[in-house]
């Protein structure tokens, strides 16, 4: 059995209350959650012994406006456990009214840049994140172009740009 | 006109520190340092000359690829890939192919599959050695640096020939590849093989027991395993301290698994460690490339399904394959049509030269991903940079930061 059947089991028999449901594609299994208790999962799976996913190897984010999911956006957490050489996807929901989730980077390290470019180009807010600012945007800038709202020219970024006029 | 504020944390503190009455002053390193080989920009509290907090600050290149993407067929993309890690654009190339494959459930030719392997090695070729050459630049061997130009170049030689483009070579496509390679391929690889191979030896030579390179790399920027695995490090800088964790050998892919080649896995996690994963990964990946070379068998290149490939055009049948052609050429060229993968989503990656380089696709059944993310190697192993560095002394950090080969393209993508 591989390693993602195995956690799929053991989390949707402990966080019954936290899990909605699980799905595949591709051949590979995916956990839909609630953002509620997300950090405990999240630990779980990274200390048991058994699955221990000691690695987040990706975060990121996916805006499904207008798709039909049961929440606008849904921050994604790729799993990787070295021991058992497998991968486990996570997706939490986040409504669009009050986009927030729990920051796991108290969990791992690596998850410290990985949400600051998800409030960057997302707009999520992630409460427990030492130090939540902009990755790769510049700090002035409004909006979060990732967002499936956000035109791909931009929100009038380019006219509000200073512009040498000449002179001294 | 915009200024750029220094964080809070790093304000400059003007006061006198203990008996020697240093004071702590704010270094930045970058964005234009020769060291930073391109655009980093690092805010460094120095002590002396030892570094007490580094900030990063990245963004510089940053070029909106993720959103580009949604507005892109799945061919187009190709395209962006060749601008994220633009030392080895040949790997991007074949890890989106690989995700898009993998997303409508097809298997490439074995001719096609070779040759990506080849392209692929000899592009990890091009990024080690460019890495090799800066990192000793930085530490004052300015010759091994010129020597790695050469062997780029050549290479970059044989990339044109073969796609058409030296850097941006959009090679790949789903399914297959842009067109097969030139008739003196394998004299050309053969040729650059043996070139290359002397120059490898050589660097080895001057680099390996050199007293000034070894005392300024073993011990510096030292990582232990564990933390690297928390850091979510992968590629060489992973192997480096000691994990044996090799996407071709793991999770093989285009047939990895029928070629043979040793994972390079140095103890000690530092520098010095670095240089001799990807020295040693350079000559496996000639072995790879040699086997490659040997084995590549004949046949075509791109898979036989009209949903991604259109019919070979010839004379007899007219325009693409009789009227069944016109319509599978029009199927995939014609606005709204294209290639559409089924609905679903696939996360799969690929070992670049970097590290572990994923693509994570959502389709939405149209022509256009629905959410196009890469994991990029640089942006997780460069998350652990204040990690190596901080304690060290500031000359030390331009021989950490070269070592760990940090690609601004696909770090902001």
């Amino acid at each position: 059995m591989d390693v993602a059947t195995a956690a799929v089991e053991k989390i949707t028999a402990l966080f019954t209350d936290t899990v909605i449901g699980t799905q595949e594609s591709c051949g590979q299994k995916f956990v839909e959650v609630q953002r509620d208790r997300i950090v405990d999962l999240l630990t779980f799976l990274k200390n048991d012994a058994e699955l221990s996913f000691e690695c987040l190897m990706d975060l990121t984010a996916i805006d499904g406006l207008n798709q039909g999911a049961p929440e606008r956006f849904c921050v994604v957490y790729h799993l990787y456990s070295f021991r058992n050489n497998g991968f486990l996807r996570i997706k939490a929901y986040v409504p669009e009214g009050d986009p927030w989730i729990d920051s796991v980077s108290g969990v791992w390290k690596s998850a410290a840049w990985a949400e600051r470019e998800v409030y960057d180009l997302f707009g999520i807010q992630f409460p427990g994140h030492p130090d939540l600012k902009r990755l790769l945007l510049p700090e002035y800038l409004t909006g979060h172009p990732l967002r499936k709202d956000y035109p791909l020219r931009g929100l009038g970024e380019r006219d509000n740009f200073p512009r040498y006029v000449g002179g001294a | 006109m915009v200024d750029m504020p220094v964080s809070p944390s790093m304000e400059i503190e003007h006061e006198l520190d203990g008996d020697l009455g240093a004071r702590r002053m704010i270094v930045n390193f970058g964005p234009q340092h020769p060291a930073t080989h391109g655009t980093l920009r690092n805010v460094i509290a120095v002590d002396g000359e030892r570094v007490v907090k580094i900030e990063p600050e990245i963004g510089y290149l940053h070029s909106g690829f993720e959103k580009l993407a949604e507005y892109r067929t799945y061919n187009q993309i190709v395209t962006i890939t060749d601008r994220m890690n633009y030392l080895s654009p040949l790997c991007n190339n074949v890890g989106f192919a690989l995700a898009c494959e993998e997303l409508m459930g097809i298997k490439v030719t074995p001719r096609c599959a070779a040759i990506r392997v080849i392209l692929a090695e000899l592009s990890r070729i091009a990024d080690h050695i460019l890495s090799v050459g800066l990192q000793a630049m930085d530490l004052g061997a300015f010759s091994v640096m010129l020597w790695s130009f050469i062997e780029r170049e050549n290479l970059y030689d044989i990339f044109e020939a073969v796609t058409g483009a030296r850097l941006t070579t959009s090679y790949t496509r789903i399914g297959g590849l842009l067109r097969d390679v030139p008739p003196d391929f394998e004299v050309m690889v053969r040729a650059f093989m043996t070139k290359c191979a002397r120059t490898i030896d050589e660097m080895d030579e001057v680099l390996s027991d050199n007293p000034i390179f070894v005392k300024r790399t073993k011990g510096v920027g030292a990582i232990s395993a564990a933390e690297a695995i928390e850091y979510g490090l992968t590629g060489p800088l992973l192997r480096a301290c000691g994990v044996a964790h090799d996407v071709r050998k793991l999770r093989p892919y285009l047939g990895y698994e029928q070629y043979e080649f040793e994972m390079a896995v140095e103890p000690n996690g530092d520098v010095f460690s670095r240089y001799r994963v990807r020295m040693k990964e350079m000559r496996e990946s000639l072995k790879i490339v040699d086997q490659g070379l040997k084995k590549m068998p004949a046949g075509p290149i791109n898979v036989d399904d009209p949903r991604v490939v259109v019919p070979l055009k010839n004379a007899h049948n007219f325009p693409s394959g009789g009227m069944e052609g016109l319509i599978y050429h029009f199927k995939t060229y014609m606005y709204g049509h294209g290639i559409c993968p089924p609905k679903g989503e696939v996360y799969s990656s690929t070992e670049a030269p970097n590290g572990e380089l994923g693509f994570y696709l959502v389709s939405d059944g149209t022509q256009r991903p629905f959410r196009f993310r890469v994991r990029p190697p640089s942006l997780y192993n460069y998350q652990a940079f204040p990690r190596m560095s901080e304690g060290a002394l500031l000359s030390d950090l331009v021989a950490t930061l070269s070592s760990l080969n940090i690609i601004a393209g696909e770090l902001d993508r």
